[in-house]
């Protein structure tokens, strides 16, 4: 059986991975695509937790993610086509109107 | 028992104060409202009249009853009730100012026909009364104030009641706020005196100050602070030196209201004050020494200003200054009867004189110079004749009223030592009749000097009617206090009605009359000569013969011009008073303190957060992945803290 900690390793990397991406990635979508990799790699870690324990409430946990995560993309992706159609770009570095 | 419900006679004017002032700008009818406000005061006089009577059938030793109404402050040991007081004082004084009060407000209904603000007027007027009434029959200093301050309010309501008219090169509302900032001078020196009574004997309440003040002597330095103080009070509100300024201004109000306030009852507050604390009073000779001098002086002053002015009211005005200078000179020198029978005969001759002008004003469509008059004798034959008899008695002509209460002054003056001062009043004496009879041939006699287009007709029987009456008050309102000389001790009704409120004073009063009766007889025909020389010389300077007149003004032409200046005491106010008050709140208070320090503070305090803000703002990038690395480290820190 291959131990708790390598699960966890994969999801802390993958969880890295999507935040290096929100951090440095210009183009919106990406940022965007980033951000559900981060809540995957929780989710892994849950579905770990929960075969390594024996316990379903990390599986139901998931689930919850998930939900949140479906109705957070549809959001989002209005934003970014809202966003295009103002701006004509989805760079997020000439999105910056929001300042002193 | 009416005297127990005496506050019926204060409560009327405020109910016609209340309905004129609430719903009276809704009457569209004059009649109404004027006859409203005129019926309230009646009903008030009717009231001081049935007290009057029942205190009359009183024995002489009951005649002072207390009408409590309610406990109004009450602080530990400082109580003060709002209770009445009825006595032979304060009826003298409640009768003057609802009697001639309500014929004022009668003739008021002729004199104010058709002015935009008539309902406004009346109930400034029965406010007026019923402030005077809580003055005069106060039982305690801190009522008596509550009314001094009210009646002093009214004045200002009043004088700037035509607010939009033009008067003396500035405004009626500069005048009215002339008259109420130079009260507030007086009106300080009143609170002060207030507050060293309460410290002095623990109460306010007249009866326990005086019976204590009676049975105790005070300190020689204490009576004379607590009574200077007062004084200074008195000098506003009666306006003499040095505080009398206000009143000849006072007359940019309607001249009802000149008659009512600033010549029949409110200037004569102080002397009733003066009158109703006269046991503090005369237990300090300087005060007496101070107000005797200061009465004189302002009688003279006053009258030798009164001279030569031009503006009718203006005349009387400062003829009023100079007869309650008199009233002042009587009770400095302990003639307290004396100075309230001549505040009561005043009352009807000088009420009588400023409606008789507003007779002539309203004729002459508004003129006030007498330069523009003459000739009203047929056309005006009522205020004419009532002009007369009111002339006569101020000048002092037996057996009118004036001369009574005058002489009276007079004969107190010299019976008690006084010889300098009764020379003053003499002097003062003869310009009384002098300038009353200068303003009374310009006005009536002679060729008529007003344009031609203008056809005085006599005033509606509503203005005359009140004439008439006071004309004869005026003639028989001195025979109630004759001379002790013609009618022996009992027959000096006047005297002997006033006499226990002046009992307890009477006994710190040391120089008793030292002359007898027929030196009071010398002195006697002695002020009438006096007065008729002053009558004669008027008659010849501007009646028989103009020419004296012009030598007069080139030979004395800096006298003449000093005094028509009224002594440039206004310009010498200004200069020394106003204007650094003036310029001082303006550079000092105004710029400097409030400008700079205080606006100033409050900028910088604002500024310095602005400038802390603009550096914090700095961080607000606008890059959304700035925030995102700052919360990133925010939680990595805050994850090092709960690991460790």
């Amino acid at each position: 059986m291959i131990p708790l900690s390598f699960y966890l390793i994969l999801s802390a990397a993958f969880f890295s991975i999507g935040v290096i991406g929100v951090l440095t990635r210009r183009n919106a979508i990406i940022v965007f695509m980033c951000i559900e990799m981060m809540l995957n790699a929780v989710n892994l870690s849950f579905i770990a937790f929960a075969s390594f324990f024996g316990d379903s409430s990390g599986q139901v946990f998931v689930f919850f993610v998930m939900a949140v995560a479906a109705a957070e993309v549809a959001i989002g992706l209005a934003i970014i086509i809202a966003l295009f159609r103002n701006k004509l770009t989805i760079n997020i570095d000439e999105i910056n109107i929001l300042k002193w | 028992m009416i005297t127990q419900h005496i506050y019926f006679a204060v409560l009327f004017p405020l109910i016609g104060f209340l309905i004129n002032g609430l719903i009276g700008y809704k009457i569209k009818n004059e009649k109404v409202i004027g006859w409203i406000g005129s019926g309230f005061v009646g009903l008030s006089f009717l009231v001081s009249l049935l007290s009057f009577f029942e205190v009359t059938g009183l024995n002489v030793a009951e005649r002072k009853i207390i009408v409590p109404i309610f406990q109004w402050i009450s602080i530990e040991s400082f109580n003060v009730s709002f209770a009445y007081l009825v006595d032979p004082l304060s009826l003298v004084l409640a009768l003057v100012v609802t009697g001639v009060g309500f014929l004022i407000h009668v003739y008021s209904i002729g004199y104010m026909q058709g002015d935009k603000g008539f309902w406004r007027f009346f109930a400034y007027l029965n406010l007026f009364i019923f402030m005077m009434m809580n003055l005069v029959l106060a039982d305690n200093f801190v009522l008596m104030f509550l009314g001094w301050e009210g009646v002093g309010l009214c004045s200002y309501l009043l004088i700037g009641f035509w607010y939009d008219r033009k008067f003396n090169g500035s405004t009626t509302a500069d005048a009215a706020k002339k008259a109420f900032i130079v009260n507030r001078i007086g009106d300080f020196g009143f609170l002060l005196g207030m507050f060293l009574i309460y410290k002095t004997f623990g109460s306010l309440n007249f009866n326990e100050v005086f019976t204590i003040a009676e049975k105790v002597p005070l300190p020689e330095a204490t009576a004379t602070l607590i009574t200077l103080l007062l004084f200074l009070g008195a000098t506003g509100k009666s306006a003499q030196i040095p505080l009398y300024v206000w009143l000849p201004d006072a007359m940019a109000g309607p001249t009802p209201v000149s008659a009512l306030i600033h010549a029949a009852t409110m200037v004569t507050a102080g002397v009733y004050m003066v009158s109703r604390a006269s046991v503090l009073f005369v237990q300090s000779e300087i005060t007496m020494m101070v107000i005797a001098a200061i009465g004189a002086a302002t009688a003279i002053f006053a009258a030798s200003m009164g001279l030569v002015q031009n503006d009718i009211k203006k005349i009387l005005a400062y003829s009023t200054i100079s007869q309650l200078g008199y009233m002042f000179l009587a009770a400095g020198v302990g003639a307290f009867t004396a100075s309230i029978f001549h505040l009561m005969t005043h009352a009807f001759f000088k009420a009588l004189l400023f409606l008789g002008a507003g007779s002539v004003i309203h004729a002459l469509h508004e003129e006030q110079n007498i330069k523009n008059m003459g000739g009203l004798k047929n056309h005006l034959p009522v205020t004419y004749k009532t002009f007369l008899i009111a002339s006569l008695a101020i000048a002092g002509i037996p057996p009118l009223s004036g001369f009574f209460s005058k002489d009276e002054i007079l004969w107190e003056t010299f019976a008690h030592g006084h010889s300098f001062l009764f020379v003053i009043g003499l002097i003062t004496a003869f310009m009384t009749a002098f300038y009353v009879f200068r303003l009374f041939n310009l006005t009536f006699e002679n060729k008529s000097r007003y344009p031609s287009h203008i056809h005085p007709h006599e005033s509606p029987k509503i203005m005359t009617i009140p004439l008439i009456i006071l004309a004869i008050l005026s003639i028989i309102g001195g025979f109630v206090g004759m001379p002790k000389v013609f009618v022996g001790e009992s027959g000096n009704f006047f005297y002997n009605w006033l006499k226990p409120v002046y009992e307890p004073s009477e006994t710190y009063l040391f120089n008793v009359p030292l002359y007898t009766h027929s030196t009071e007889i010398v002195l006697m025909i002695i002020s009438v000569i006096v007065a008729l020389s002053g009558i004669f010389l008027a008659r010849y300077v501007y009646l028989e013969n103009i020419k004296p007149i012009d030598w007069l003004v080139t030979k004395f032409g800096k006298l003449y011009n000093l005094l028509f200046n009224k002594y440039y005491v206004d310009k010498v106010y200004d200069l020394l008073f106003v204007e650094p008050i003036v310029k001082g709140s303006e550079r000092i208070l105004w710029k400097f303190s409030d400008v700079k320090l205080v606006d100033g503070f409050i900028n910088s305090v604002g500024e310095f957060f602005i400038e802390i803000g603009g550096l914090i703002r700095k961080i607000q990038t606008g890059v959304t992945q700035f925030y995102a690395l700052i919360m990133i480290f925010g939680i990595i820190l805050i994850i090092f803290m709960l690991l460790i």
